[in-house]
């Protein structure tokens, strides 16, 4: 269907009738063409939407619209207590849900002054369960990549790994996505038995996996024509257009807040920053790949940890202004509870009842101030910019999400390029809308 | 400095709640207790850790105060200096703030002639420090000086604190909405804008908007 508009002919396609759209635009003397693509279309990653002015193959202009997923998520936190806060903020980044959740309560634990008094085993379970989450989301970055430029088999393979982190996590925080597991103070839960040997399990099986993907497309020569010197941006692009993760390491830059501005205990771990100099798509999926097999080795470390010096320890602040009970028993009825606190406030001290009540209803107040602390999720900085005005409830969380500041650069990487390689590039960035629309 | 510093307001700071709540049921005290006008603070030197440095080397008319809070750094801003500021953060080689983290809103509204403010979060990858810097605009006249031409990556930020506030930043290449629909009315990350806004249709039915439904509270 063609239809007159002022800018020129406009041309619609339904599905099922591309031979009409070929003809039409065979017939059409006029070079320059404007397409939309998405915000539904399948290698967007979610609802982008990418308007690409073209001549012949090539893209002269190429505009990112955002907004397609805006759920209003910071302005729900306001009417929220700071923990039901954790609730909200995981659903953002959906791919890497505990980052979210780590920035947002390490922010909050700043501005309580409690950073502390965190205990050691929660830090290690935070960065045990952040870089299983690490591996996770780059499987999913670099299989539906694969897909995207039409091999299915890594997709197959990366879906097959990630569902191993998956189950890893539902079987200790009862979820696979979404998880509110990080909380203020701690985490909500201490793992369960069993835990470790699925973990370990998962270290036995993941190297030879990432062997696998690594055989598959490292020199793959169809992968690699499509990737090398594609989407190329530099160092000074990068630090312009604030760009950070694993973009910003493929330039060559080694710069990672695990290293440069630890938190959660990371200088204590021993591990090495992925970085590449070839400033492409390859040197991306190079330092994703990389990034997982550091991350197998941060997780063998917190794990000894775990099962060593730091066994039976609390996992939740022993502050009974702010935790919550952690160690939790499995109930009859399926659910976390424990027993011991419940026996204690149901039958013995009515103080504590009230207490409880209060903490767990109105939330616990935090003093007035601001913060930002940013962790380095999978795809660069995330920060909360958290404001408190000494109430039970955010007066203002901003999160300052990677995926959105990232997308800024499709123009920079797409223009002058093939329109072929805005998939890649658009891909090579690793956007989840959800963090991006918030 | 410190001469720049706004002046204490005159009559006492205004208090409610602790006796002093009025059209609640709540007789704690407790119930509703704010403290409105609060003094702006500037914290007094030595600011500790490479604070000083920052401060020293920013050296400028338009810092208005600097604020050392739970080991970060804020530096207030007058708006009519934030461009030449931003630019010597950048570019000044003892500063080298080459990284700017983007831009986020907050509203004030009981703070009277500064009720919005747009504030932003540098780091800076040569010396591995962290910088906050916060621009204050009077609720009747939103408009701060754009630095996109600064820190390019402030271009959609702007657009998304504009799109969520109000606040109006000159010279922005395109300053629209970027993630509410371009025909949507009001700001809605605004303390005056209720939550939800509108009524949520149905086929035949029609839920208010939260802030109309009965309230328990």
């Amino acid at each position: 269907m063609t239809t007159e508009a002022t800018e020129g002919k406009v041309y619609d396609v339904a599905g099922q009738d591309w031979d009409k759209l070929t003809e039409a635009v065979a017939e059409s003397s006029e070079e320059r063409l404007v397409i939309n693509m998405g915000p539904q279309h399948p290698s967007t990653h979610g609802v982008l939407r990418l308007v690409l002015t073209l001549d012949g193959e090539t893209v002269t202009e190429a505009r990112t619209v955002i907004g397609y997923l805006h759920t209003g998520i910071e302005k729900n936190l306001e009417y929220r207590t700071w923990t039901q806060g954790v609730t909200f903020v995981t659903r953002m980044d959906y791919l890497s849900p505990i980052f979210n959740e780590t920035t947002y309560c390490l922010g909050v634990e700043r501005l309580l002054g409690i950073e502390d008094r965190i205990p050691d085993r929660a830090q290690a379970i935070r960065v045990l369960t952040m870089e299983l989450t690490r591996i996770s989301s780059h499987l999913m970055a670099i299989c539906t990549y694969g897909m995207e430029l039409g091999a299915t088999t890594p997709f197959l393979y990366g879906l097959r790994d990630r569902e191993m982190v998956l189950d890893i996590m539902e079987y200790i925080t009862g979820l696979r996505m979404n998880m509110a597991y990080i909380r203020p103070g701690g985490v909500s839960v201490d793992l369960p038995a069993g835990a470790v040997d699925k973990i370990g399990e998962l270290l036995k099986v993941m190297p030879g996996r990432i062997k696998d993907m690594r055989k598959l497309l490292d020199a793959n020569p169809v992968y690699t024509r499509r990737t090398k010197d594609i989407a190329y941006l530099d160092l000074t692009g990068c630090m312009a257009l604030g760009i950070t993760g694993p973009v910003l390491k493929a330039a060559g830059l080694p710069w990672d807040l695990r290293k440069s501005q630890p938190y959660c205990g990371y200088e204590t771990y021993d591990f090495d920053i992925a970085t590449q100099t070839t400033c492409d798509v390859y040197g991306r999926y190079q330092v994703r790949v990389t990034e997982m097999e550091e991350s197998l080795k941060l997780i063998e470390q917190a794990l000894d940890r775990l099962t060593g010096p730091l066994k039976n320890q609390p996992v939740m602040i022993e502050d009974k202004k702010i935790g919550w009970p952690a160690q939790l028993a499995l109930g009859p009825d399926g659910l976390g509870n424990s027993p011991d606190h419940i026996a204690h406030i149901m039958s013995s001290s009515m103080e504590a009842l009230i207490h409880h009540f209060k903490l767990v209803t109105e939330g616990f107040r935090v003093p007035a101030g601001q913060a930002y602390v940013p962790v380095e999720s999978p795809r660069g900085e995330l920060g909360a910019h958290v404001v408190s005005d000494g109430g039970t409830r955010p007066y203002r969380v901003h999160f300052r999400d990677p995926s959105f500041t990232n997308l800024q650069a499709v123009p920079a990487m797409c223009e002058g390029g093939y329109i072929a390689d805005v998939i890649s590039a658009v891909a090579s960035l690793d956007p989840v809308m959800g963090g991006v629309d918030r | 400095m410190s001469e720049n510093l706004p002046e204490v307001p005159e009559q006492p700071i205004a208090r409610t709640g602790m006796f002093g709540t009025s059209g609640s049921g709540d007789t704690s005290g407790y119930g509703g207790l704010v403290v409105r006008r609060p003094v702006p603070v500037s914290t007094p030197r030595p600011y500790g850790s490479y604070f000083d440095e920052i401060v020293d080397g920013l050296d400028h008319e338009g810092v208005e105060r600097v604020v050392v809070d739970r080991g970060e750094l804020t530096v207030h801003v007058a708006r009519e200096h934030l461009l030449e500021v931003m630019q010597k953060l950048r570019d000044d080689p003892a500063l080298r703030f080459e990284l700017s983290l983007g831009v986020s809103g907050v509203h004030y509204p009981h703070e009277v002639g500064s009720e919005l403010r747009a504030v932003y979060h540098l780091c800076s990858i040569t010396h591995n420090r962290r910088v906050r810097v916060e621009c204050a605009t009077p609720d009747d006249d939103r408009h701060v000086p754009s630095t996109v031409s600064v820190y390019p990556t402030h271009n959609w930020h702007e657009r998304e604190t504009f799109d969520f506030f109000g606040i109006i930043f000159d010279g922005h290449p395109g300053l629209t909405r970027i993630e509410m629909p371009d025909d949507w009315e009001g700001h809605p990350q605004r303390k005056d804008y209720p939550l939800g806004g509108i009524p949520v249709e149905y086929r035949g039915a029609e839920i208010p908007a939260p802030d109309q439904r009965r309230s328990y509270a």
